[in-house]
């Protein structure tokens, strides 16, 4: 690693490590004071190893002055020592218990029970993903913006209004009773779907910033599979989810981060490695009786790992979309299965099947249309393809389509 | 938007020559489209239930008989639960029924709400 990027990557690293471990110490509603501490310890970083060079093993200076650093607060702040602390009745902070375990095995707990402390059902889904997104995965206001599509100033509100709610709701950094897990671990996985999604779909330009966040989904999911209570058929359905769909982020935009649609891209940039990841999470996923969306989403993405237009393949994925909308109706499963009707069914049958569906307002639903008229009626594939640019709003999709449109005129006129 | 019950009926006691295996997937997979294509449009409530051929009917007087098809012709062989703005509509989504390929009937019935 080039020593200029040295600093943002021990953000993103480490920011949340100490962050996680500090408000399992403080209790969720002092927040602000770690972190106060962890922002503190970054500037000295910076300012140190900017004068010294740095310094033979990074992170482990960071936990260092972290460490200092709260011990320092604690001597010094009167007030939350002896009025806040014995109030929250944690553990002692005197004499040696005031060292902060940075242990791997305490970051690690502390970030799961974190993790359920902000999917917690009374936060709204939106600030939930802010939150992950800040306090789980370390990422400023900045990024959070740049990936939502909107401005620094509403992720700021956004986030200083949910961590108002975590403090007014008193919510505990910890993992729910047994009783409560299953319910408690259906919100979190919504969400790290969502920060999944969020990645994958998102409409933002910067590539490098949605593959992080769908690391971070994958880092995150990965973490309740390694904790007992949590690793649960549905949580290993997630993973093996994340892991089919990302083995084709190489190969689904170009340099310019122009998208590639799935049937023109090249095989050799699915990554072989997260595929044989997605396969082993999907048979762990097969214990127990619960199908989850989960199940369905990861069994539709192991069938799109085989690249062969095979009935079997699209005639499977067809089912497992019909159980799908069954289970949770969502307008791009609608469109999705589709597509899938029209390679298992043929393309007459999808074409009944999408005029149906009504979805006028959708880019996608138009671009579908386009698709299954192309070979059959060229004059109605020109208007869905012309209502779908008109409708689409990243410049990617309009490229895209615009190209495809420009392509089809010249067959037209020819 | 309104609930509609769909009713399929169709004959338990045919005559006919049964089914192949093969014909059983494709009917198998004929509902599965059905259903499918229902709640792509976002118009399935419930996928409900097949009902088994075997059951009772308790009479007047607690006299139980075997039934109920002793004497209807057509048992009801289950039941879904649509979504639909008018009985029209749900008609229409009825059409495309697979019970109405083996000869059987769907009733569409609205349901009054609570």
């Amino acid at each position: 690693m080039k020593e200029s990027e040295i600093i943002p990557h021990l953000f993103r690293t480490e920011y949340r490590n100490i962050i996680a471990v500090l408000c399992k110490r403080f209790g969720i509603e002092h927040i602000e004071i770690a972190e106060d501490i962890v922002s503190e310890t970054f500037l000295i970083a910076s300012e140190t190893w900017g004068q010294k060079g740095l310094p033979p093993h990074p992170i482990a200076w960071l936990y260092t002055v972290a460490k200092n650093k709260t011990k320092d607060f604690l001597k010094h702040n009167h007030l939350f020592t002896q009025k806040i602390v014995p109030e929250i009745k944690y553990a002692t902070l005197e004499g040696e218990n005031a060292e902060l375990d940075l242990s791997t095995k305490n970051i690690e707990d502390s970030q799961l029970q974190m993790i359920f402390a902000i999917c917690h059902p009374s936060i709204p889904i939106e600030a939930q993903i802010g939150l992950a997104l800040n306090i789980l995965c370390g990422f400023g206001a900045e990024e959070i913006a740049d990936a939502f599509l909107t401005n620094k100033e509403t992720i700021y509100k956004r986030l200083s209004r949910a961590k108002d709610t975590l403090r007014i709701k008193q919510i505990r950094i910890e993992l729910p009773s047994a009783a409560a897990i299953d319910e408690r671990l259906q919100t979190v996985l919504t969400t790290l779907y969502l920060l999944f999604n969020e990645g994958y779909y998102s409409t933002s330009q910067n590539k490098t910033l949605r593959k992080d966040l769908c690391l971070e989904a994958m880092r995150l999911t990965y973490l309740l599979t390694n904790c007992e209570q949590t690793n649960t058929p549905s949580v290993n359905a997630l993973l093996s989810l994340i892991c089919f769909h990302s083995s084709r982020f190489e190969a689904r935009t170009d340099d310019k981060g122009e998208i590639i649609l799935y049937e023109d891209q090249d095989i050799s940039l699915w990554s072989k490695e997260l595929i044989e990841k997605g396969e082993h999470y999907l048979n762990l996923s097969s214990k127990g009786q619960q199908l989850s969306r989960y199940h369905l989403e990861a069994a539709i993405g192991f069938w799109h790992t085989k690249k062969e237009d095979l009935v079997e393949k699209w005639e499977n994925i067809l089912q497992l979309y019909n159980r799908l909308l069954q289970l949770e109706y969502s307008p791009i499963a609608a469109l999705n299965r589709t597509y899938a009707l029209s390679k298992a069914n043929g393309i007459q049958e999808a074409i009944v099947e999408a005029e149906k569906l009504q979805l006028t307002h959708l880019h996608l639903y138009h671009s579908l249309l386009a698709n299954l008229y192309e070979e059959q009626n060229t004059e109605k594939a020109l208007m869905h393809l012309r209502q779908a640019l008109s409708l689409a709003k990243t410049s990617a999709d309009k490229n895209m389509l615009g190209k495809k449109l420009q392509k089809l005129e010249q067959r037209g006129n020819s | 938007m309104k609930e509609f019950l769909l009713v399929f009926r169709r004959d338990f006691d045919s005559n006919e020559v049964q089914p192949s295996p093969e014909q059983f997937q494709a009917m198998m997979k004929n509902w599965q489209d059905w259903m499918g294509s229902l709640a792509a449009q976002n118009k399935l409530v419930s996928a409900g239930n097949r009902l088994a051929s075997e059951g009772k009917v308790v009479r007047p007087g607690n006299v139980l008989t075997d039934g109920p098809y002793v004497e209807l012709k057509e048992a009801i062989g289950g039941y879904t639960i649509i979504r639909a703005d008018s009985l029209e509509e749900a008609a229409e989504l009825a059409k495309g029924c697979p019970v109405l390929a083996i000869k059987g009937n769907v009733e569409v019935r609205t349901i009054i709400p609570m």
